[in-house]
C-alpha cells in the first residue's frame, strides 16, 4: 500500500484530506462525523504528507527495507533529507558477488558509492558478504580501504562459499583491513575467519582498540602466530570471546587471558584442523593453564572443533580439560569417547559425526555418568544399540534438552525395537521424541 | 449412441487399478488408449537414454497387454505441451469448449492430498512426522479397483497403418545410438512390475521382518525386488503395493493393525507430493517459500565432476558410475552424492543436483526429487545439519571390503581394501602394484574433506543463525546472537541494544535464552511445525484447485537439460498468451479430430466429426508447476535481500 501511495504523490503534493475523500467520499465523511476531531488535527499539523515531522518519517523508514526507503526518498525533498539521516546507516551489510560465481545479486555499485561518500562516518555495524570469486574479496577489500572517516564498532568478513579473502594479496587485504583498524579506534566485535590477517595487523588493532575489543573471531588465519595473539590478550583486557585456531592456542595465551586485570572470557572457540594425517603435530596444553582459566572465569564455555583423522586424538583429553562443547566432524575412535567420558567434566553438549565400526554403548553410559552437566548430544553415523542408548537416556534424563540420532544407526535389539524407542525415550526425556529420519527416496 | 472414449496416459503406465481407464470403458462404445511422445526431443539429447528405454519398454508392455485384450495403445508423436496447454484446468476449459468432458481420477497417490493439507490447516505439513500425525487421523486409502474383464464390450478400431501411424517407436527410432547399450537392470512394464511386486513380498515373508532393512554392501546393489522406478511410471499401483503389504504383515503377524512404518517408501512419496502440491517453485530456491535461500556457488567445473564420476573420491565416483549405467542407485547412496555436492563438500546448489538426478535416475520424480534435494541439503523440512557424510568414512563402513568400488571403477580393481576409499593415501608402491597412479589413471580427490566441511558447517549455522532472527527457530548459536540486528551474529553486545535497525533487540535471544546457553551448539532445536503460527507460511500462495491436473510424464522427463529449460519455458510462454490458447485448443480440436477421423474412414463409425463426444481420461498427476514466481514471495524464509542492502 505503501508504495501506491508514494507513486500517487510523486505526480504532485496531493492533500491528504483531499486524498482521504478521493479514495471513498463516503466513508471519509462518516469518519469525519464520527472522529471529526482526528481528521481535523490531522489536516492542521500536515497539509500534505511531505510536511509529516521528521521524527515520524523516521519512524516510519526504520520499518521500510532499504528499497523501499530508496524509493521513498525520492517522493520529496523532505522525505529524501530523512533517507539521509545517521540513524538509518548505522548498519550495513555489503553482499559482494559475481554472476559467475553465485546466485545471489549484489549490492548496487551506485549505492556502494553512496554511502563511501555520504555514511562512511555513519556506519557502526558492517558486514561484508563475498561469494567465492576473488573479485569479489577485493572489491571488499576496496570498500573498506575508503573508508578513513569512520567509527566502525562492529565488522565481519564473511566468505559465504569458499573463503575467497585467502586470495587476495596478503598485502591489500592487511592494508584495507588496518585503515579500519586505524581510523576507528572503537571497534569492539570483529569476525575475520579464513582471512590473510597477520601480526603486525593484530598490532595496529591493538594499538588503536585496546580498550574497546570484546570480540574476535579469526579461525583458519594461518599468517597469524601465538605470538600475535599473545600481544591481542596481553593488552586487550576487555576480550571476552575469542575464537582461533588450535595451532595459536598455548598455555602463555590462557594465562594472558586469565590474568586480574583481563575480564571474565565468556566464549572461547578453538578449531582443531589437519590438512594431512600425520603431517600435523599436536602440541597438549598443561592442565595447570586451564586450571587458571577457570578459576579466572569460571562461566566460560569453550567450544572445540575437531576435523582429525582417527590417528591425530592421541594428545588430547589424556587429562582433564574443561571443554563445555565437542563438535568431531570425522570419525572419532572409541578410545577418544571414552577419554571424554573420563575427562570432561564440564561438557554442556556433544556432536559426533561418525565413529569407527563399533557400536558406542558403554562409550555413551560413560559420558552419562561422568558429565553431568551434559544437555545436549548429536549423533550422526554412529551405532549406538536400542539398549545401550536407553540406558544413556535413562541416565541423563530430563537434563537433555537436545538429542538428536539418526533412526539408521539405531541397532534394534531383543529388548527395544524402534517403536519402542520412541515411546520409552520420550518417556524419560518428558517430551515427544523421534529419531532423527532421512527420507526413503 | 454409446459415446466414445480416449484414455489418455500419463503417468499410470498400467491397466490394473486404473480408474480412469476402467471409467473410460464403462458404457463406452469405443476406447482409445493414447500416450504423447515427442520423437524430437528424444533424440537431441543422448542423456537419459534409460529412463527413455524404461518409458518405451512400459508402452511396449502396455501395447501387448493391450492387445490380449483386442485393443492396441495409441502412441501420438507430438509434444503434448503444443498439443495441449500445460495445467490441467486449462486442458480441461479447452476440452469443454471441443464439447468434450474430462474425467479425472485420484490413483497415483494413496491420498487425497487436498485432505491431507484441508487436516493441517491448509497448508502441507512440513515434517514427516506431523505428515504422519495426519495420516493416522485419516480413512486407510480407498482399495485398488479391480478390473476383471476390463475392456467389456468396448471395441478398439484400429487401422491396418496402426504400427506404423501409431506404433511404440524403438530407441534408434528416437535417434539415440544403441550400440554397445548393455541391457536393462530395470526394465519397464507393467508385467516386470506385477512379477516384482509378488517378489518383494516373498522375501519380506520369507524374513518375516517389517523393519527397514538396515543397509550392507549387498544393498548398494539393484535389486531384483526393487520398486521405485516402476511406482515413479505408475506400472505399480501404490494402492495395490499398500495393500499387498497389508495382507502381507497381518498374515505374517497375525496383528490387524500394521505400524506405518511398514509403508515407509510409499509414505516418503506422499509426503513429498503433499508438500510440492501447492506450491510450483518447489523445484527452485528462488521464490520458493519452503525453501532457505542458501548462497550456494556457482561452480560449473565442479559440477561437472561431480556429474561425471570425477571427484577422486572412489565411493562417490562409483555411486555416481551406478546412477549413469544403471539409473538407479540406494537411497543412502543418494544421501552421500547430494551431500558431497550440497553442504558436504562442493557447496553447489541443489538444484543442479536435481537436475542431473532428474537426467539419470529411472524413479526421479518431481516432487519426491525437489523434496529430497531440498531434505539433504538442508534447505528445508527442519533437519539437523550438523551432520555431513564423509565421502569416505561412510562407504568404507558400508562396504569395508570395496567390491562396489572395484564394480563400477574398475581402474581401481587393484587396490587393497585399506586404501580403495581413499586410494591418494597409498604409498606409490601401493599405487604401482595396483596399476593404477592417483593422478594419473584416477583423479585425485578434487576437494579436502575435512576443510570443506569445516567450512560448510560453519557457513550452515551462519545462515540459520541469521534466519532464526526473523522467525525465532530456536537455534542454539554459537555465538552471541544477534542484539544489535545487523544478522551477523558477531556483535559483541548482550544488553547493549542498538539503535537504527529495523529488528527489535530482544527476540532472538529470548528463543536462544530457553537452551540454557548461548554458545556453541550446532545442534538445531527447532520448534514443532505445530506451534509455530500458521500465520505467514504458504498463505501467500494461491491455493491451486485440484481439478489442476498436468505433470505430463514428458515435462518429467525432460526437464533436465537446457535444451528442454528452454523448450519449456517456451511452452508456458505459449500457454500464458490468448491467442496461443487459442491455437492451442484448435490444435488440440484438429489433433481429436485427426485421430477420430482415421477410423472414421476406415469405416468402422459413422460420421461424427462435429459435436463428437468424446472422453479423456487421465489419472490424477501430482503436482502443477506451471506459475509464475511473482504471486509469491518467501513468506516463510523472509529473503535477506529487502533488509539488508540491495537495490534493484
Amino acid at each position: 500500500m505503501s508504495m501506491f501511495l508514494f507513486n500517487r504523490m510523486k505526480r504532485g503534493r496531493v492533500n491528504i484530506a483531499a486524498k482521504c475523500q478521493s479514495f471513498s467520499p463516503t466513508q471519509s465523511r462518516a469518519k469525519k462525523q464520527k472522529t471529526g476531531q482526528g481528521v481535523f488535527t490531522l489536516q492542521s499539523y500536515a497539509q500534505d504528507w511531505g510536511n509529516l515531522p521528521h521524527h515520524i518519517v523516521l519512524h516510519i523508514f526504520q520499518y521500510l527495507s532499504l528499497v523501499d526507503r530508496a524509493r521513498a526518498s525520492s517522493v520529496c525533498r523532505r522525505w529524501n533529507e530523512v533517507f539521509h539521516i545517521p540513524e538509518l546507516w548505522r548498519c550495513f551489510e555489503f553482499e559482494l558477488n559475481q554472476p559467475a560465481t553465485s546466485y545471489l545479486r549484489s549490492t548496487h555499485p551506485d549505492l556502494i558509492q553512496q554511502i563511501i561518500k555520504r555514511h562512511a562516518q555513519h556506519l557502526q555495524y558492517v558486514s561484508f558478504k563475498v561469494d567465492s570469486c576473488t573479485e569479489s574479496a577485493e572489491a571488499a577489500c576496496n570498500i573498506l580501504s575508503q573508508l578513513v572517516n569512520c567509527t566502525i564498532k562492529t565488522l565481519g568478513l564473511i566468505s559465504t562459499a569458499r573463503p575467497s579473502f585467502m586470495d587476495v594479496s596478503q598485502s591489500h587485504f592487511v592494508s584495507a583491513l588496518t585503515v579500519v583498524f586505524v581510523n576507528s579506534k572503537s571497534l569492539s566485535s570483529i569476525k575475520i575467519d579464513d582471512t590473510p590477517v597477520d601480526d603486525p595487523s593484530l598490532k595496529v588493532l591493538v594499538a588503536n582498540n585496546s580498550d574497546t575489543l570484546k570480540l574476535l573471531k579469526m579461525s583458519s588465519c594461518p599468517h597469524v602466530s601465538p605470538a600475535g595473539i599473545l600481544c591481542v590478550a596481553d593488552q586487550c583486557h576487555g576480550l571476552r570471546e575469542l575464537a582461533l585456531n588450535y595451532h595459536l592456542l598455548s598455555d602463555e595465551l590462557l594465562l594472558a587471558l586469565s590474568s586480574e586485570k583481563h575480564v571474565h572470557l565468556e566464549h572461547l572457540r578453538i578449531d582443531v584442523v589437519s590438512e594431512n594425517p600425520g603431517q600435523t603435530q599436536f602440541h597438549s596444553i598443561k592442565k595447570s593453564s586451564w586450571d587458571a582459566l577457570i578459576r579466572h572465569s569460571p562461566q566460560v564455555n569453550i567450544v572445540m572443533y575437531f576435523f582429525l583423522y582417527e590417528e591425530e586424538f592421541e594428545p588430547f583429553f589424556c587429562e582433564e580439560t574443561p571443554v563445555t562443547h565437542l563438535y568431531f566432524g570425522r570419525a572419532v575412535s572409541k578410545d577418544m569417547l571414552g577419554r571424554i567420558g573420563l575427562n570432561c567434566p564440564r561438557l554442556v553438549e556433544l556432536v559426533v559425526c561418525a565413529n569407527g565400526l563399533e557400536p558406542l554403548d558403554e562409550e555413551l553410559i560413560r559420558i552419562a555418568e561422568r558429565c553431568k552437566s551434559l544437555t545436549a548430544i548429536g549423533l550422526g553415523e554412529c551405532e549406538v544399540t536400542c539398549s545401550g542408548f536407553m540406558e544413556f537416556v535413562k541416565m541423563c534424563g530430563g537434563r537433555l534438552s537436545q538429542l538428536s540420532i539418526m533412526e539408521e544407526v539405531l541397532i534394534p535389539d531383543n529388548s527395544y525395537s524402534m517403536e519402542q524407542i520412541h515411546s520409552e525415550v520420550s518417556k524419560h526425556l518428558g517430551r515427544i521424541w523421534f529419531p532423527d529420519m532421512m527420507p526413503t527416496w | 449412441m454409446a459415446p466414445n472414449s480416449i484414455h489418455w496416459f500419463r503417468r499410470g503406465l498400467r491397466l490394473h487399478d486404473n480408474p480412469a481407464l476402467q471409467e473410460a470403458v464403462r458404457g463406452a462404445g469405443t476406447v482409445r488408449c493414447v500416450y504423447f511422445l515427442d520423437p524430437w526431443f528424444a533424440g537431441s539429447s543422448n542423456l537419459g537414454v534409460n529412463r527413455w528405454r524404461f518409458l518405451l519398454q512400459c508402452l511396449d508392455d502396455l501395447d501387448s497387454n493391450l492387445r490380449k485384450l483386442n485393443s492396441r495403445l495409441f502412441v501420438i508423436r507430438g509434444q503434448p505441451a503444443n498439443v495441449f496447454p500445460p495445467g490441467d484446468a486449462a486442458i480441461k476449459k479447452l476440452a469443454m469448449e471441443a464439447g468434450v468432458e474430462v474425467i479425472v481420477k485420484i490413483s497415483h497417490t494413496l491420498y487425497n492430498l487436498d485432505k491431507i493439507i484441508e487436516l493441517n490447516g491448509g497448508q502441507p505439513p512440513l515434517t514427516y512426522k506431523r505428515f504422519q500425525t495426519l495420516i493416522s487421523r485419516m480413512d486407510p486409502p480407498e482399495m485398488p479397483v479391480v478390473s476383471s474383464a476390463l475392456m467389456g464390450c468396448c471395441v478398439t478400431p484400429i487401422s491396418e497403418d496402426h504400427g506404423d501411424k501409431y506404433g511404440v517407436p524403438s530407441l534408434e527410432e528416437l535417434g539415440f545410438d544403441t550400440e554397445g547399450l548393455p541391457s536393462a537392470v530395470w526394465p519397464g512394464g507393467e508385467t516386470e512390475a506385477l512379477t516384482r511386486i509378488e517378489r518383494h513380498l516373498e522375501r519380506k515373508a520369507w524374513v518375516a521382518n517389517f523393519e527397514r532393512p538396515r543397509m550392507n554392501a549387498n544393498s548398494l546393489l539393484a535389486s531384483p525386488t526393487g520398486l521405485s522406478p516402476y511406482l515413479r511410471f505408475g506400472c505399480l499401483s501404490c494402492r495395490l503395493f499398500y495393500f499387498k503389504l497389508t495382507d502381507l504383515y497381518r498374515k505374517v503377524k497375525k496383528t490387524s493393525k500394521p505400524p506405518l512404518s511398514l509403508y515407509g517408501q510409499l509414505l516418503w512419496r506422499e509426503f513429498f507430493y503433499t508438500a510440492a502440491t501447492t506450491n510450483p517453485r518447489f523445484d527452485k530456491m528462488e521464490g520458493n517459500p519452503i525453501c532457505v535461500r542458501i548462497p550456494w556457488d556457482r561452480n560449473p567445473e565442479a559440477l561437472a565432476k561431480w556429474a561425471e564420476a570425477k571427484t577422486g573420491f572412489p565411493w562417490i565416483d562409483a555411486i555416481m558410475t551406478q546412477l549413469r549405467q544403471e539409473g538407479w542407485i540406494h537411497h543412502l547412496a543418494r544421501h552421500a552424492v547430494a551431500c558431497f555436492l550440497t553442504r558436504g563438500d562442493l557447496w553447489i546448489s541443489w538444484e543442479e543436483g536435481m537436475k542431473v538426478f532428474e537426467e539419470l535416475l529411472l524413479d526421479a520424480d518431481w516432487s519426491v526429487n525437489a523434496g529430497s534435494w531440498m531434505w539433504l541439503s538442508c534447505s528445508s523440512f527442519f533437519q539437523q545439519f550438523f551432520h555431513c557424510y564423509c565421502p569416505v568414512g561412510f562407504g568404507r563402513r558400508t562396504d569395508p571390503n570395496g567390491d562396489f568400488i572395484r564394480r563400477y571403477l574398475p581402474v581401481l580393481r587393484g587396490f587393497p581394501a585399506k586404501y580403495i576409499y581413499d586410494p591418494w593415501n597409498a604409498p606409490d608402491t601401493v599405487q604401482a602394484a595396483a596399476k593404477c597412479i592417483i593422478g594419473v589413471h584416477y583423479p585425485k580427490p578434487m576437494v579436502n574433506h575435512a576443510e570443506a566441511s569445516r567450512l560448510n558447517i560453519e557457513r550452515m549455522k551462519q545462515i540459520y543463525q541469521q534466519l532464526s532472527r526473523y522467525r525465532g527457530l530456536g537455534l542454539l548459536a554459537s555465538v552471541p546472537s544477534t542484539h544489535n540486528g545487523n544478522g551477523n551474529g558477531i556483535a559483541y553486545s548482550p544488553g547493549e541494544q542498538q539503535p537504527g535497525t529495523n529488528t527489535p533487540a530482544t527476540t532472538v535471544s529470548s528463543s536462544t535464552v530457553a537452551s540454557g546457553n548461548r554458545t556453541g551448539s550446532i545442534l538445531l532445536n527447532f520448534d514443532n511445525e505445530e506451534n509455530q503460527g500458521p500465520s505467514g507460511i504458504q498463505q501467500q500462495q494461491q491455493r491451486l484447485g485440484k481439478t489442476l491436473i498436468c505433470v505430463s510424464l514428458f515435462r518429467l522427463l525432460h526437464k533436465g537439460g537446457s535444451v528442454t529449460g528452454k523448450r519449456d519455458r517456451e511452452s508456458e510462454r505459449d500457454a500464458e498468451g490468448e491467442d496461443d490458447t487459442l491455437s492451442t485448443a484448435h490444435k488440440l480440436q484438429r489433433q481429436i479430430a485427426e485421430i477420430t477421423s482415421v477410423h472414421a474412414a476406415s469405416g468402422n463409425q459413422s460420421a461424427m466429426v462435429i459435436g463428437y463426444q468424446i472422453h479423456i481420461y487421465a489419472n490424477f498427476m501430482d503436482t502443477v508447476n506451471h506459475y509464475k514466481s511473482d504471486l509469491f514471495f518467501p513468506v516463510y524464509f523472509p529473503t535477506d535481500e529487502l533488509d539488508e542492502g540491495h537495490i534493484s
